[in-house]
């Protein structure tokens, strides 16, 4: 009776998304080889940049920042001084600002997309019926499967490592700017139309600003989400803290996997405190 | 000229409008369309015209319709079928570019819940309208803040609205809708979510606006006390149509239907009905041709212990008791002026109830109904009484 399942040839899915996988790399190598090269280049040469600022003075803006985003408070401010401090002890500083530019650029990069495609799902609901599986399928997959095309489409190094954090940290942002837009009271969308808005007024003037809260709140997690990343990419040898981990792991080193633990942790909650109290101020003020 | 003028307006919400449309004009009711096509109607074929510089109030219980109704005049919902004409535009064939037009320039909208902004100050959020036509800043906030002097908010411009009280974020809201002097305001249930005392002072100070700036206004409320208080004109709507349209008192006293009267059986009549509506012809004798014999017979006829004294155009003179005409009589006097009494308290045919009854209270003779010094009509106390309680039969050939 079962047995119909050995008539079905398995079906050769493995070897379609390899080939369209290299078709890909091979048709957008133009795109590709640029991004490997010259945008390889650019974020080696900022994080030297960053690296190159004497860490005190660093430590010392960071410190000053958080105090006063923390509405001048000592806790967030003590607390980055004496981690940052502590990186720097153990001799991590160019790890952390390296894996400081990942999450940066990569976090960056998903805000362009995600806001755009969260608003346009917001204004569609055939968008956000398409929009929303493949938002879950991105989440769900396990992380480690983007490095694979990730190296096929940019080799080794930061920028694949920036492209996978894409695609696992995009979906928190594109979420929460739907959400955020579609829960806007019908009544101030209503106002605004009433006094003759174009679409794009009720957007910028009404629709953001309300649903600016909500959508901070996805940045915050697609942030977390691509700090996250930071270790996963270092097995396709993106610089920074997370080849620390990796590499004390495959030494089964504890005390310096540790350390470089810590940093991350350390990087992790400055992070967060700091894109947390745009949406905590944002909030208050509304 | 009428400024709006809506014709054979309907919205069907669901999928067979088409369908739904046949059947209301077949005569189905709400509740048999949507168990046969599953669709549910809004507004059915609503037509009435509103005069310019009108108070014209739509009132309903909730779903009703009336909400979509206004949402009808300027389009926030796209009607299924009809046409509304503002100053004979009809804005339900409208392109985008034209409805904003309308929208920016000849409309504006107050809310329930204010719905102003949170994250504006008062004087921006008095200025959206402006701003958003691309008038500059100075302008805007110079126009604005006028708006906001009118609504007595001058000194919070530069608060956030969550800052002020519900009254004042709806002054707010109100002084938006006026900053670009539009000609026609739609008002959504815009004081339903203010308290009562609240309410009435708003009711008080939109109808002192209106003596100044002579707006037209669509006011939605599910409120008859506030419907008849402030409307020029009402139109009472039931499962998405327009069961009538008249004046307060045309609805008071001549409701159209079973559902009208039970609807405004509870009112408060003696703020709506007028001294018109309970006056009675009046027994009266003439100066110039009556003395004190034909004042007693007269009295004696009716029953009465006093009458009033005209003159030959009915011009009121004063009055009469059977007492002092008695004594005229046995002492001879031929003429009424000496005895004529003028201390009795006159109401015009447009005093309320409410008044007259604080005067009748008072008063040792029927009250007379004066217009141009001439008497039109008089009230006795019974007929004030009875007409409170709801009970009597009340003049109904209002002018």
């Amino acid at each position: 009776m079962l047995n119909f399942m050995e008539n079905i040839p398995e079906l050769p899915l493995a070897s379609l998304v390899s080939d369209f996988t290299d078709w890909i790399s091979d048709t957008f190598v133009f795109l590709f080889d640029p991004l490997k090269n010259e945008f390889a280049d650019g974020l080696e040469s900022f994080a030297d940049v960053l690296a190159a600022v004497p860490p005190p003075i660093v430590i010392l803006i960071v410190a000053v920042l958080a105090f006063f985003i923390s509405g001048k408070r000592f806790g967030l401010a003590a607390f980055s001084l004496i981690g940052l401090l502590l990186v720097w002890n153990q001799g991590l500083w160019e790890e952390l600002m390296l894996s400081f530019t990942l999450v940066l650029v990569a976090s960056i990069l998903s805000i362009i997309i995600g806001v755009p495609i969260g608003i346009l799902m917001s204004k569609s609901k055939t968008a956000e019926g398409i929009i929303t599986p493949i938002l879950d399928f991105m989440q769900t997959m396990p992380a480690f499967v983007y490095l694979i095309p990730a190296v096929a489409f940019f080799s080794i190094g930061m920028v694949p490592g920036i492209f996978a954090s894409l695609i696992f940290a995009t979906p928190p942002t594109v979420r929460f700017t739907n959400l955020g837009i579609r829960q806007v009271s019908k009544e101030l969308v209503e106002a605004s139309e009433a006094f003759g808005s174009t679409g794009s007024q009720k957007l910028f003037k009404v629709e953001l600003p309300m649903a600016k809260p909500t959508i901070m709140a996805g940045i915050n997690q697609t942030v977390m989400l691509s700090l996250s990343m930071v270790v996963i990419a270092s097995m396709i040898g993106a610089p920074g803290l997370g080849r620390e981990v990796l590499s004390s792991l495959q030494r089964a080193d504890v005390g310096t996997g540790f350390v470089a633990g810590l940093g991350i942790v350390i990087l992790a909650i400055i992070i967060d405190r700091f894109t947390q109290s745009f949406t905590g101020q944002k909030r208050a003020r509304s | 000229m009428s400024i709006i003028e809506v014709e054979g307006l309907s919205k069907v919400f669901g999928k067979n409008t088409k369908q739904a449309l046949k059947l209301l004009g077949e005569g189905k009711t709400k509740e048999e369309i949507l168990k046969l096509t599953g669709s549910t109607v809004g507004v059915n074929r609503a037509s009435f015209s509103v005069e310019e510089g009108e108070i014209f109030v739509i009132m309903g219980l909730s779903g009703s319709g009336k909400s979509t109704l206004v949402r009808l005049l300027n389009r926030l919902i796209d009607p299924t079928e009809g046409k509304v004409y503002i100053d004979g535009e009809n804005l339900a064939a409208m392109n985008k570019k034209d409805l904003r037009r309308v929208r920016r320039t000849k409309m504006s909208m107050v809310f329930q819940n204010f719905a102003l902004f949170p994250y504006l100050t008062v004087l921006d959020n008095a200025a959206y309208g402006l701003e958003i036509q691309g008038v500059d800043k100075a302008e805007r906030h110079k126009k604005a803040k006028e708006s906001l002097e009118m609504v007595g908010l001058g000194g919070y411009i530069e608060q956030v609205p969550s800052q002020l009280s519900g009254g004042m974020q709806q002054r707010v809201g109100l002084a938006r809708a006026l900053a670009n002097d539009p000609e026609v305001m739609l008002m959504d249930e815009a004081f339903s979510a203010l308290d009562p005392l609240i309410r009435k002072e708003m009711q008080d100070e939109l109808l002192d606006l209106q003596e100044t700036m002579k707006k037209t206004i669509i006011f939605i409320t599910h409120d008859l006390d506030e419907a008849l208080r402030i409307g020029d004109k009402i139109a009472l709507m039931k499962d998405g149509s327009i069961v009538q349209v008249g004046t307060p008192e045309e609805i008071l006293v001549n409701p159209a239907n079973d559902y009208v009267k039970k609807f405004v059986q509870d009112v408060d009549r003696s703020k709506v009905l007028t001294a018109f509506n309970i006056m009675k012809r009046p027994e009266t004798i003439n100066i110039d041709k009556h003395g004190p014999r034909v004042a007693l017979e007269r009295m004696k006829e009716e029953g009465i212990s006093s009458i009033y004294v005209t003159d030959g155009k009915r011009n009121l003179k004063g009055y009469v008791t059977a007492d002092d005409a008695s004594v005229a009589f046995k002492a001879e006097v031929k003429s009424l002026v000496n005895i004529l009494k003028t201390d009795a308290p006159t109401v015009t045919k447009d005093t309320l109830m409410n008044a007259i009854f604080e005067i009748s209270h008072n008063s040792p003779v029927p009250i007379p109904v004066v217009e141009d010094g001439k008497l039109l009509g008089i009230i006795v106390r019974g007929a004030v009484i009875s007409a409170l309680a709801g009970q009597s039969e009340v003049n109904r050939n209002y002018a």
